[in-house]
């Protein structure tokens, strides 16, 4: 067991405290200078379920990744990857089903096998999140400002006035047009839009220093995600929130994030700047993810490169590469030993025996 | 017994009275002034006001056909497919469909003409009865029609199983709990094949799939198109995902139809500030992604539809919008190629009708630029 989570380190103040290689990926972001430690750290995290009848459901293989303070980072993968499940062990909540393994450490302090108060503060301080459906997010029966000022006061030392200004402030903050009088309205009167922007406000009430995502603009329009998105990033520049983004939209993570991470049947398949994860991809299962969007600059009617199959089944423990029995490159000695997530390039990292080798060409 | 061939129909070239059109087969589908309105009611069963959710749309498809209709929610796209199978008839307009108008018509007489004219819905689990076995729902409609002993419904069934790529003797027996996402939407589009029909409305038919399923979904109603020659109106809110099925798009605001042309214009030089700014916000994968100045993000929301704004209903949140905007209703009217129709005053780049230039001082940099556009 770790200390206490809920004082804050003084970490946030004096910007610029020197730039070094560490501040590479932080380009606005406050504090870190070259001694910082990440603000995340995870290693070998590994989740399972047991079910009732036994069967052992191996959520999460052991990932490691860092989130540095004001880092946008994007986690992309399919329905069942893993990926929800590691940002749910990120903030302690997951069931007492999951059996978790390995090490997050947020700003040194571990938080696998936190006791349910710590985890507690924890959340809403260090780390919020914003699911994709905002209206389970929100208590249909309580005026909106009712459930902002609730989050506030759980974990600020503010009066019932202070707290009612603070969730004005916060409307106003997401950019949320005559907050005084929106706060006393209800979640069914506000657009899906609107009622994200409302959840990102509560997620924001105490400045955590990592925003988790999930999926946050999957259930919108395109423009209004364009908007939820904007928002994000200027939220993030203002606070110097740390964001990680949980989306299955290589697009969208591409166009938002700085650092993607691709997961596969619970494991980290690729790593890379975004520019380079587009410019440079290594990994087969991301070059199919990429060719399976259909592209405004593509010709109608010409078939997409699909892969057949489906993702493995995670109960299962198989030898080798977990990608191998769909992938058009497997070979012999990919079904036999699973290939290790190794930096190849410098920030570039992929778990593969047969990388894609070819340079693509920028597109025009 | 109906057998799966393709229609073979004779893509003759048309002489329809509507703009000439890039697929030109023989006149499927001609949607005229369509209106559906709801009435909304207030406590106490009031009357509570008039939601105009489609309002006076106009267009044409033609057999083997693929009309895309793209729209933000509340753009009136869903109602308007149903509006079109006449579930519940619109209020005012004409849906002529292979020569006969729908609107009107008895249940009775709309039976046969429900044979030709079949939707595919975005959620394939709700749109499945969950303790019937996917043989059964997909041969439902022939019972429902009376078509074929029992032994011919059948193989019909197994036979368009197998067309939707899923095995009839492993996934016939299973019920649609235990089936995938993408599987269950395999059963819908079947179900919807399994009476021959001519036009397939699908509403947002990929949109709850993840990326590589959805990709193989798209592949198979492109292949069912080429080889039953089908017509689809797909309606997503995607814009790159219809260019990938379509041959011409149209682009609802509102409920108002705002530009609709072939899908080659409407991508490279779209003409509805609109329809720039759904363009703009497709995220783009690509080296140069990050280029976040390029992006012209609209502001502020979409207006009720309850109240719209006067003529335009677009131009509250418009960045060419001027005093004439609000004071005449923009009419759809041909800019530039042929078949390609907009309904704004101040379009991104016409050659006919009104200058363009003079609605540049407001606008956001968004000028007839395709930077965005391009990935």
């Amino acid at each position: 067991m770790a200390g206490p989570l809920g004082q804050r380190v003084g970490r946030r103040a004096a910007p610029s405290a020197g730039a070094s290689s560490a501040e590479r990926h932080e380009p606005v972001s406050p504090g870190s200078g070259p001694d910082a430690a990440p603000l995340l750290e995870v290693s070998d995290l590994r989740v399972r379920f047991r079910s009732r009848d036994g069967m052992v459901v191996n959520a999460v293989q052991g990932i490691s990744f860092t989130v540095e303070p004001g880092q946008t980072l994007a986690i992309i993968g399919e329905s069942g990857s893993g990926k929800t499940v590691s940002a749910y062990a990120l903030m302690g909540l997951l069931p007492r089903t999951a059996q978790v393994s390995g090490s997050i450490r947020f700003r040194g302090v571990e938080i696998v096998a936190l006791g349910e108060k710590a985890l507690q503060d924890h959340r809403g301080r260090n780390v919020a999140m914003v699911f994709q459906n905002p209206e389970r997010s929100l208590n249909p029966t309580m005026q909106i400002g009712d459930q902002i000022t609730e989050a506030v006061r759980q974990h600020l030392p503010l009066g019932r006035r202070q707290a009612a200004d603070r969730a004005v402030e916060l409307l106003r903050m997401v950019r949320i047009p005559a907050p005084e009088r929106r706060c006393h309205e209800y979640p069914h009167q506000l657009s899906g839009g609107m009622r994200q922007r409302v959840v990102i406000a509560i997620a924001l009430a105490c400045e955590p220093q990592l925003l988790i995502a999930d999926e946050a603009t999957t259930a919108l329009d395109v423009t209004t995600q364009a908007q939820i998105m904007e928002l994000l990033l200027d939220l993030q520049r203002e606070l110097g929130t740390a964001l990680l983004m949980i989306s299955h939209d290589l697009a969208l993570a591409a166009s938002y994030a700085e650092e993607v991470l691709v997961m596969y049947a619970g494991q980290v398949v690729e790593r890379a700047s975004a520019t380079d994860l587009f410019a440079r991809v290594r990994m087969p299962y991301t070059r199919a993810l990429i060719d399976a969007v259909p592209r405004a600059d593509q010709e109608s009617h010409v078939l997409l490169p699909v892969i057949g199959g489906r993702p493995p089944d995670l109960s299962a423990v198989m030898p080798g590469c977990s990608f191998a029995p769909r992938c058009p490159d497997a070979q012999q000695d990919c079904r036999q030993s699973a290939p290790p997530l190794e930096e190849h390039e410098i920030g570039h990292w992929w778990a593969c025996w047969h990388p894609c080798g070819t340079e693509r060409p920028a597109d025009a | 017994m109906p057998e799966v061939t393709p229609e073979a129909t004779p893509l003759t070239a048309a002489a329809g009275t509507g703009p000439a059109l890039a697929a030109g087969g023989d006149l499927l589908l001609d949607v005229r002034h369509l209106v559906q309105e709801f009435v909304l009611r207030d406590y106490g069963g009031a009357k509570g006001g008039v939601l105009q959710a489609v309002s006076d749309v106009s267009f044409e498809l033609r057999a083997g056909e693929t009309l895309g209709i793209v729209g933000e929610t509340g753009s009136g796209k869903s109602t308007l497919a149903r509006s079109v199978i006449q579930a519940p008839p619109p209020k005012q307009g004409a849906v002529i469909f292979q020569g006969q108008d729908l609107v009107g018509l008895s249940p009775r007489a709309m039976k046969p003409v429900r044979r030709e004219l079949q939707m595919v819905f975005q959620d394939p689990f709700t749109s499945l009865d969950p303790k019937w076995t996917v043989s059964r729902i997909v041969g439902e409609p022939l019972t429902a029609y009376g078509l074929g002993s029992r032994r011919e419904r059948r193989e019909r069934v197994n036979s368009l199983l197998e067309l939707v790529g899923l095995d009839p003797a492993d996934y016939g027996r299973r019920q649609p709990r235990e089936l995938s996402g993408g599987q269950a939407q395999r059963v819908a589009i079947a179900r919807a094949l399994v009476l021959e029909p001519k036009l397939i409305l699908c509403d947002e038919p990929v949109s709850s799939l993840d990326v590589l399923v959805q990709a193989q979904v798209l592949n198979l109603l492109e292949k069912l198109r080429s080889e039953l020659g089908l017509s689809y109106l797909f309606i997503a809110h995607d814009l790159a995902l219809v260019k990938q099925v379509s041959d011409r798009v149209a682009v609802m605001y509102l409920g108002k139809l705002c530009e609709i042309g072939p899908v080659r214009d409407i991508y490279r030089q779209p003409l509805h500030p609109y329809t720039l700014a759904l363009l703009t916000s497709i995220p783009s994968a690509g080296p140069s992604a990050r280029k976040r100045e390029a992006r012209t993000v609209i502001r502020g929301e979409l207006p009720s539809p309850l109240d719209p704004p006067s003529s335009c209903r677009f131009r509250t949140r418009c960045p060419r919008a001027q005093e004439r905007c609000a004071a005449e209703a923009p009419q759809l009217r041909a800019v530039g190629s042929e078949g390609h129709l907009v309904a704004c005053h101040f379009p991104l780049s016409g050659r006919e009708g009104t200058s363009a230039g003079s609605g540049t001082s407001a606008d956001t940099g968004a000028q007839g630029e395709p930077a965005a556009i391009k990935r």
